[in-house]
């Protein structure tokens, strides 16, 4: 797969990521580069090989369905930039 | 042309649980903003998910309930957005191995048998709520919402109209509710739903292009907004147009949907595993044990009400439309097991009928199972008549003597009289005083019957047996 400056551009506009022209023309080489290495990686057989979902055999430890947190909004919003009738106040989102 | 209109769900079912599904803060509905948020869910540095055991437990239970697989190992997976109320910049979601995979939901639609595949059902947090209002050109951010736990449960496009999404998410809604998982309040976001629309020609395999239709919170709307979306699609595509995949927003004020972004706008999400969650492992020790307190589900009461009570189809999807509908129903035929219609017919009629106008929940009924059965069994002893029996139930519900079936009959006078000599009795001097009519029921009047009947009635005030009556009174006039 063979990606282009365009499409570098489109992906970076997706993932809300503002990049130049020159970072976009690098960031195509280093891309392609990853692609590469996919495709050969993507060479060897691994037809007998078990699918692997974490580096590691270990699984999940549950926690009980408990509160186990007291209210410390006060603290919290202590480093907040801007806080009014305990909601955290952020830039406009919508119009 | 004739259009087929196909349509699948995606249903959010908030998950009963006391504590959010990766942090121990309470997931209470209504507390002041931020005081249910603590580091977890505000995704300050350094912090972890803890995977809540009540979460996966209820997935599991709803897996077992439509006959799904339980995936063992399930990963969770970051869905990466941005967002303010998202404040870790992705959601903790899963992509691949979903805790619940397939199963099927059988719906009841229009007196038939209809089965809807499910896709599958995973585990998600929720987001938090940004509030727009007036904070001097800012929006304000509560977060006691992140991080509450969900069931999404997604469908095949099994379904065909707009009346059976309706149908279909109540079985679902009923059946989240039933086996304990999601308290369903439609008000407070506990179940919303999202609907992929297409058409295509009637007759044709082709899926056509697909819109979804996202957070439609009632019943209602999202009925009305799968039929404007359908005819907006059919509108296009027989001015020779093209359908555009995109996401739609339901404006029921305006009763249409509206585009709310296109496909190539849409986000590209990046999944990718969590690194901070090890896969899950569910045994199958663990699916035992939740197997085995699953109470008996809406479908298996269905099928035992029609072989064991012999109720139709339509009766017995009313009764277990809510379990406690069916406990109720099962209470009072446990007293009057020979009466099963009659039960049936009293808790579908009065009993529904007053709870809807007073908005009660049937939890709420101030007649007990027992005091119905009671009263029902007045009538099928032939005490009272059906239409008494009326009387009796309004003076029962207004708490009139105690709700005493027996004294409130005694106290109205409201007993049949059923005694065959006294109507015998009765029914002579009416026929006395009624020369002409008996006259003209021999000379071929039928309708001179009922005349009398009623005149029977009228002289004791409606308290005869009507059966009686009619047997007696046609002894006498043909004897």
């Amino acid at each position: 797969m063979t990606l282009s400056v365009s499409d570098v551009k489109r992906i970076a506009d997706l993932a809300y990521i503002e990049i130049n022209d020159n970072e976009a023309k690098e960031t195509l080489n280093q891309l392609s580069g990853i692609f590469d290495l996919i495709g050969t990686m993507q060479a060897v057989d691994t037809s007998t090989v078990e699918p692997m979902s974490h580096a590691q055999s270990v699984v999940q430890r549950l926690r009980e369905d408990e509160v186990t947190e007291a209210d410390q909004h006060g603290l919290y919003q202590s480093i907040a930039p801007q806080v009014e009738a305990n909601l955290y106040l952020v830039p406009q989102v919508i119009e | 042309m004739q259009w087929e209109i196909v349509i699948g769900l995606e249903v959010h079912a908030q998950l009963s649980t006391q504590s959010k599904i990766f942090s121990g803060a309470s997931t209470a509905y209504g507390a002041p903003p931020n005081t249910q948020a603590c580091v977890i869910d505000l995704a300050l540095p350094g912090v972890l998910p803890v995977l809540n055991k009540g979460a996966v437990e209820r997935a599991i239970k709803f897996g077992l309930s439509v006959g799904a697989k339980i995936n063992s190992p399930s990963i969770f997976a970051r869905k990466n957005y941005f967002y303010p109320d998202l404040p870790k910049g992705y959601q903790i979601s899963q992509f691949e191995l979903p805790v619940v995979q397939g199963g099927n939901i059988q719906i009841q639609a229009d007196g038939e048998e209809k089965n809807i595949r499910l896709t599958r059902a995973h585990l998600e947090e929720d987001a938090g709520k940004s509030l727009h209002e007036d904070f001097h050109g800012m929006s304000g951010i509560d977060l006691n919402r992140a991080g509450t736990p969900l069931l999404e449960i997604v469908s095949e496009p099994d379904i065909r109209s707009s009346a059976e999404a309706v149908v279909y998410a109540k079985t679902l809604h009923a059946l989240v509710r039933w086996i304990g998982i999601c308290d369903g309040n439609m008000q407070e976001g506990s179940f919303r739903c999202d609907a992929n629309v297409s058409v295509r020609p009637h007759g044709t395999e082709k899926l056509g292009t697909r819109c979804e239709i996202k957070n439609l919170n009632s019943f209602r709307f999202l009925e009305k907004a799968i039929d404007y979306e359908a005819r907006r699609q059919i509108e296009i595509l027989e001015d020779g147009g093209t359908i555009r995949q995109e996401t739609r927003l339901y404006d029921a004020s305006k009763d249409e949907t509206r585009t709310m972004r296109t496909k190539e706008d849409a986000n590209d999400y990046r999944y990718f595993p969590d690194p901070d969650l090890l896969p899950l492992e569910i045994s199958a020790n663990w699916i035992d044990q939740v197997q085995s307190a699953l109470p008996e589900l809406p479908q298996a009461r269905r099928d035992r009400y029609m072989s064991e009570f012999a109720l139709s189809a339509y009766d017995t999807s009313v009764l277990t439309s809510s379990r406690e509908t069916a406990d109720y129903f099962e209470s009072t035929i446990k007293q009057l097991p020979a009466q099963a219609k009659l039960c049936a017919n009293w808790i579908m009629g009065e009993i529904s009928g007053q709870l809807n106008k007073e908005g009660l929940e049937i939890t709420a009924c101030p007649i007990t199972p027992s005091q119905l059965a009671t009263l029902l069994e007045r009538i099928s002893d032939g005490t009272i008549s059906g239409k008494a029996a009326k009387t009796v139930f309004e003076s029962m519900w207004n708490g009139e003597l105690e709700k005493n079936v027996d004294a409130i009959i005694a106290a109205k006078g409201l007993k049949q009289i059923s005694d065959d000599s006294a109507i015998e009795k009765l029914v002579e001097q009416v026929l006395t005083a009624n020369e002409q009519q008996v006259a003209d029921y021999r000379n071929g009047k039928e309708k001179a019957f009922n005349s009398l009947v009623g005149q029977i009635m009228k002289a004791t005030q409606g308290k005869a047996n009507p059966a009686q009556v009619n047997t007696i009174l046609k002894k006498k006039l043909e004897g």
